[in-house]
Order: C-alpha cells, then structure tokens, then sequence
C-alpha cells in the first residue's frame, strides 16, 4: 500500500464524511425523505406507548431534590395590554374556559381553580434543550375538570390556549387523552409553594409530567376538547410543532 | 561457453496469496449500517449538545446550576444538519436511535447464533497475562497486527477494544439515551438509578459518545496501517488477503 493510495484512502473518507453531512441536509428537503425522517416520532410514541403503563407515574422527588432556582424559559412576559391588566387586578377578572366537545362548558375563576382538590407533587421540568430542573407543583387534575365539563366521547385530544403570543397569536399546544387523564396532568398554579409568578406561567399552566418543556403550555386562557388537530393551527397540534418541526410526541 | 547453475530459488519467495473468508453478513451489515447510524448520531448529537453545552452530575442541572464541562461551540462542519436547527436534528438523532439500538439487538442475535461472539471476541484468561499485552503491544508498534500462527484470530487488543464496544460504550449510548427521555423514566424508573439521574446520564452519555469516536479513529487509523482496501473488501465481500507477513 503506497503513501499516495493511503493519502487518497483518507481524502477521499474525509470528502465523503462531508458529502454525507451535506447530504443529511439534503435529505431533510426531499419530501419523501422528510416523511421517513419525521417518521420516528410515531415508532417512539408506539414503542413507548407500548412499554409503559398508562398511568406509569414520571419520578417524584423530595424537597430536598428541588432546584435551588428554577429558571424560567420561553415566554418571560407575555406583556399583552390584556395580560398586563390581568396581572394588575391579580386576576379577578380572569376567567379559565374549557370548552370545545364537552356537555358542560366551564368559567372558572381564579378563587374557584385554587378551591378544587389539588396535587402536589415535586417532578423533573426537562428542557427540549436539555437542561432539567426541580420544582414543586400545586394545581387540581386536568381529568377532574375535563370530566366536570363531561368531555365528550367524539374527543381525542385537548387543546390549551395561552395569552402569550408567539409571530402575534396566541401560543398553543394539545395532547391526547391518554396524557390529559395522567395523574400527574394538572393545571399548576403554585410553584414551590407560592402562587405561580408571572415568569413561570401565572396564573396557570400546564404539568404534562411525561414530556419536554414545550408541552407544558403557560398562561392557559383556554382549554378544549377536539376530535382532531386538523384545524388546529396549521394542523400539527402546537406552535413549535407547526413552525418549527418540533414533535408533538414530546415524550422523549 | 559456460553453464552456470542458477541460484536456487526459495519456494517460498512468492507464496501464493491465500484468501479466506473472514466476515459473516451479519457482520458486515452490522458494520455498514452502523457506519452510517453513528456517524449520523454524532452530527445530530452535536447539534443537540449546541442547544444547552453544559454538562451537570444529579437529577437536575440548568443555567443557575454549576456545570462540571462546559464544552465548545460545536461547528457547523460537524454538525447535522449543519445549521443550527435543534427540531430537525432530534428528528435525525430519534429516528436512528432506533436503527442503533434495535441494529444492536439483531447483531447480538446473530452473533450469538452464529457463533461470532465466542469464536473471535471471547478473551481468554491467557491472553491478558502481562507478557501477552506486552508482546502484542510491541507487536503493534512494529505494524504486525495477525498472529502468524492463527492470522484470522483477533488480537488481544482488537478483541478488548471490540468487547467494550460492543457490550460497553454502545449499549451505554442508548441506555443514557433513555434515561433522558421523561416518558420512559416513567416507564424505566430504574433507568435513573443505573446512571444517577438525568443530567448525570446526560453526562455518561457524552463520554460514552467521546469514548465512541475515539475508537472511531483508532480503527480508522488502524484500517490504514493494515491495509485499508484489503480491510474494506473483507467487511464488504467477507474475503480477506492473509497478509504475507502473517502467511
């Protein structure tokens, strides 16, 4: 084996080393190719779908576990004429509604969610990005409210609208029913017993234990039972799923 | 007019170039199929490493949190896609996660069926004595990488470096990788205690993965030094020259 063979041996890995990162890229852009791409998603969801327990709990933790800080992400502020007004009067006005396909729909006030039953539960907040931090949550089950509202049987997903707003309309994410009526699924309006602030969500958000960050709309403003996420935004069922090519199987 | 008697000519001056079959199909698809997956989740993983590089040990670890590895700023030549672009590179790095793990899995069967596994990774108590790893070191140094005796046999240090592989660093890749999905830590809460929580296994991964592609270029180097098209035909073709310093 000569040297001149050798070097050609090693240029010619490396210049495919870099057609093949040129091409992953490539790849992204086919349609075709894109749909196998994105196709994961739906073997993850299957697969961890099929390992797990319906209602297999995500890890609790002690206080002792807790992050000294829990950094706030996303939206800081939605700073809304509307928001901000709401914040003023410590939402005395603020109203949060579950409709959609539901018998009953509901307008609960701010007094009236922090009077129901609630759970409190210490739990891992992990960032599509990677970091993760502890924090405790206080907020009633997402199920009791779906069934106070007698969701109905058509529906297969719910939809959270948030006063936030991302490209001007308000921010969005849905899950399905088997995440909506997950034990640890509530509407948190305490963090670390205090009443959630505003950089953390205030005065409700979502804990959707079992996925990343994105999933746990904040602001909630909204809640509805849909049969399909067709007409939901631009169909993908969130923001980040419709504009950014995120997941919405966030399990993983 | 003289007659002058030929030098005698060794018989073995140009011995005949024996070929043998080295590598099975599982072998070889394995090899190929992971060429490409792990080349793929190196690229995406870097990309994903970019969205937050900083490592922590515990469950937790964020911005207010102390690191214990800050890393670089992975650049776009390494990474996939190649610009910054987190969505499309959990895409790739979840879809050939599978291709990894349950490309794992089907080698393992084969290899155990096809006898691969005990028949050329199996370390013998012998070949770790100090004077066997000595001698095959210096054997190394000198570019001679077959036991003349047995040219096909991996050598010890092949064999080591193939097992912890094998049986080491990928398995811990895609063990880490779950730990870090919240679905199946609620699924596998033991996940989390194998490797101390989240961000820990966050951590083993990387150097899992740094351990992964260390070993990437060892062997690359090595396929060199020994004969890289002789190399590549046999993880093609499973036919493989027996070197004539080994014949």
């Amino acid at each position: 084996m000569s040297l001149i063979t050798r070097r050609a041996l090693v240029t010619g890995a490396a210049a495919s080393a870099g057609l093949l990162l040129s091409g992953c890229d490539q790849v992204a852009q086919v349609p075709a190719l894109r749909k196998i791409l994105f196709s994961g998603e739906i073997m993850n969801r299957g697969l961890q779908r099929a390992l797990s327990n319906r209602d297999a709990l995500a890890p609790e933790f002690s206080a002792a576990d807790m992050s000294p800080r829990f950094r706030v992400n996303g939206t800081h502020n939605p700073n809304t004429p509307d928001y901000t007004a709401m914040v003023a009067e410590n939402f005395a006005h603020w109203r949060l509604q579950v409709g959609g396909l539901v018998a009953r729909p509901l307008s609960l006030s701010i007094a009236q969610l922090r009077g129901l039953p609630a759970r409190t539960q210490i739990t891992r907040h992990d960032c599509v990005e990677g970091w993760s931090a502890i924090g405790k949550w206080h907020g009633p089950r997402l199920g009791m409210l779906l069934k106070a509202a007698g969701i109905r049987d058509a529906a297969r997903y719910v939809v959270f609208t948030c006063a936030d707003l991302y490209g001007g309309a308000p921010y969005y994410e849905s899950i399905d029913l088997v995440d909506a009526f997950h034990p640890q699924t509530i509407m948190a309006w305490a963090l670390n017993d205090h009443v959630l602030d505003v950089g953390h969500g205030a005065p409700v958000r979502l804990r959707v234990e079992r996925q990343l960050g994105y999933k746990h709309a904040k602001y909630v403003m909204r809640i509805d039972a849909v049969d399909s996420l067709a007409k939901v935004g631009l169909g993908k069922g969130g923001y980040w799923e419709d504009h950014v090519d995120y997941d919405w199987y966030a399990g993983i | 007019m003289t007659t002058a008697t030929p030098p005698s000519v060794p018989v073995d001056a140009a011995p005949a170039t024996r070929t043998i079959y080295r590598h099975r199909i599982a072998t070889r698809l394995w090899h190929w199929i992971n060429a490409i997956t792990i080349f793929i989740m190196i690229g995406s993983g870097l990309t994903i490493l970019n969205a937050h590089p900083h490592l922590y040990w515990g469950a937790y670890g964020a911005n207010f949190d102390h690191p214990w590895l800050n890393t670089i700023h992975w650049p776009s030549y390494v990474t996939i896609p190649a610009h910054y672009n987190l969505a499309i590179a959990r895409r790739w790095h979840l879809l050939f996660a599978l291709v990894l793990a349950f490309g794992l899995l089907g080698y393992m069967i084969a290899s155990l069926a096809n006898r691969h596994f005990l028949r050329d990774l199996r370390v013998r108590l012998r070949e770790l004595s100090a004077a066997n790893l000595w001698h095959d070191f210096r054997e190394h140094l000198a570019f001679r990488f077959h036991d003349p005796a047995d040219p096909t046999a991996y050598n010890i240090f092949q064999k080591l470096s193939y097992v912890l592989v094998i049986f080491g660093l990928i398995p811990t890749m895609i063990l880490t990788g779950l730990a870090m999905s919240p679905g199946m830590d609620a699924a596998w809460p033991w996940l989390l205690d194998l490797f101390g929580g989240r961000q820990s296994a966050r951590s083993v991964h990387f150097i899992a993965a740094a351990g992964l592609t260390g070993f990437i270029v060892i062997h690359l180097v090595l396929v060199i030094l020994a004969g890289p098209i002789n190399e590549v035909r046999s993880m093609l073709t499973g036919r493989w020259r027996v070197p004539e310093d080994a014949a």
